[in-house]
């Protein structure tokens, strides 16, 4: 019964679901709001369970004094500071109004601190690109030249460069023509290529035939 | 030399890396900025809208991508509190609505909005983050009360006054989503747009923009700003000069520095190429 009943439950929203897509009429659009609300409901406590799952991992960390604990002193720290202050001293549920504690925190600790690791992506990648983007082989080349019309076809520089030439050969527009179409061309490839697995791979689910999520051996 | 020119110290990249972010913030030299059909047309739709409208903003980013997104953000919000549009504003990110209120706040500042600055729930509401990434809008689209009961500062959602009359997508004449990921721009066309016939503009961070080609040609997307580029584009537009505009300069010269050493390591690596086999 205990992969049973999951499995039934699997199959049956999993049905409803593509029912509803196609018949939006009762019962079966009650039926989706219903499960969509509950669905809801089960991500709010997720949300719930992973805060308290990231304390309890951190904090017997620390007891237990693995393996770069003092990081988790660091995490445990910083889930303190953003969660106390906007529980307790932010106004209740106007917590995100500007001037509040939560919202002080928000704009000079967590802002600065997230947007310093994103913006450390632009050095990396130059370093990166420095490194690797070697013309090796013929499809390296043009990956390469691709990645220099794009480049330089982002930024106004680029049609600074180039104004001289005709309309149309200009590298902005040479680059909205890579953008336009290889590059449509071969998204639209694996879009379509992921849109089939996701499809083979939850009729598996909902038909009870793929039960490795249900834990065990198939 | 060459030898050299091969295995460049990465310190050294750093430096010149951050003389090219840094420079141009301090230099005042205009560049022209080409406008791309993708960005024009979400102009071209946001145009159509008559006063009164009511435009859905989905703020699904967080602050990593607020150089990309926050410019593009203000600039669309200033149109429309500009054209008399109504603003509904939500997040399937949590930060999102921060990010929200932040672009607010800065348009409260605007010199231009000094005489008529956004007003809560006359002007605009922020109905807050929820969680359950594509599911939220499914349940938007069946109910916007039911899924959202209540606005960001806790009002119930039913003692809105810009919330009466409007219950699902079909109420809704524009929306624009700002994404960095998941959930985000295909989130919402299959279910917005797809499912429930909305009419969706997106701005998306440069990383992301090319995935969602696609459906702009598809028609699913009605039009598409991708990275700090597509934000100075609708700066331009809509002709209000911000960030985007100004960071510009900053992204060109990145841009030319990192192809400046794409090129030294390549020569480097052909001139060194025929050594190494002999």
């Amino acid at each position: 019964m205990r992969r049973e009943i999951p499995m039934i439950l699997t199959g049956f929203v999993g049905f409803v679901y593509i029912i509803q897509f196609f018949v939006p009429h009762a019962p079966f659009d009650i039926m989706e709001g219903l499960l969509t609300d509950w669905m809801l409901i089960i991500f709010a406590f997720a949300i719930w369970l992973g805060a308290l799952n990231l304390l309890k991992v951190s904090l017997d960390k620390i007891y237990r004094k693995g393996k770069d604990w003092q990081y988790s002193i660091v995490t445990v720290f910083g889930f303190l500071l953003i969660a106390i202050p906007g529980f307790f001293f932010s106004g209740g549920r106007r917590f995100q109004d500007p001037g509040t504690a939560f919202d002080y925190i928000y704009q000079n600790v967590y802002t600065p601190l997230s947007a310093t690791m994103f913006a450390m992506l632009a050095f990396f990648v130059a370093s990166a690109s420095y490194r690797a983007f070697r013309a090796r082989t013929k499809e390296a080349t043009m990956l390469l030249l691709a990645a220099f019309v794009v480049m330089l076809g982002r930024v106004p520089v680029g049609d600074m460069i180039t104004q001289w030439l005709p309309e149309g050969y200009r590298l902005s527009q040479v680059a909205d023509w890579i953008m336009n179409y290889p590059n449509m061309a071969g998204q639209r490839a694996i879009m379509i290529g992921i849109g089939l697995g996701i499809v083979s791979t939850s009729l598996r689910l909902i038909l009870g035939i793929e039960r490795s999520h249900l834990g065990g051996e198939e | 030399m060459f030898e050299k020119l091969l295995s460049i110290d990465r310190r050294i990249i750093f430096i010149f890396v951050a003389v090219a972010l840094i420079l141009p913030l301090f230099l005042n030299i205009s560049q022209y900025i080409a406008i791309s059909p993708e960005v024009s047309k979400i102009y071209d739709g946001l145009e159509e809208l008559k006063p009164g409208s009511k435009v859905l903003f989905a703020f699904d980013y967080d602050p990593p991508s607020a150089p990309e997104l926050q410019p593009m953000a203000e600039a669309v919000l200033k149109y429309c509190f500009k054209n008399k549009l109504k603003v509904y504003i939500i997040g399937l990110w949590p930060q999102g609505p921060m990010q929200a209120n932040l672009a607010i706040e800065v348009i409260r500042d605007d010199p231009q909005f000094a005489d008529t600055p956004p007003v809560y729930d006359q002007n605009y509401v922020n109905l807050g983050f929820m969680s359950g990434n594509e599911l939220v809008i499914q349940g938007m689209g069946s109910s916007f009360q039911s899924t959202f009961p209540r606005d960001y500062q806790g009002t119930p959602t039913a003692d809105l006054e810009m919330m009466n009359g409007v219950n699902n997508f079909s109420n809704i004449d524009y929306i624009f989503n700002l994404s960095a990921g998941y959930p985000g721009t295909v989130e919402w066309v299959l279910f917005a747009v797809d499912r429930f016939h909305a009419t969706l503009g997106a701005g998306n961070t440069a990383v992301q923009a090319p995935q969602i080609y696609p459906y702009f040609h598809a028609g699913q997307l009605q039009g598409l700003a991708g990275g700090l580029k597509g934000a100075a584009e609708l700066e331009k537009l809509v002709g209000f000069y911000g960030k985007g505009t100004k960071f510009m300069l900053s992204q060109s010269f990145a841009h030319l520095t990192v192809i400046f050493f794409i090129i030294i390591g390549n020569i480097a690596y052909f001139a060194t190429r025929g050594k190494k086999k002999q």
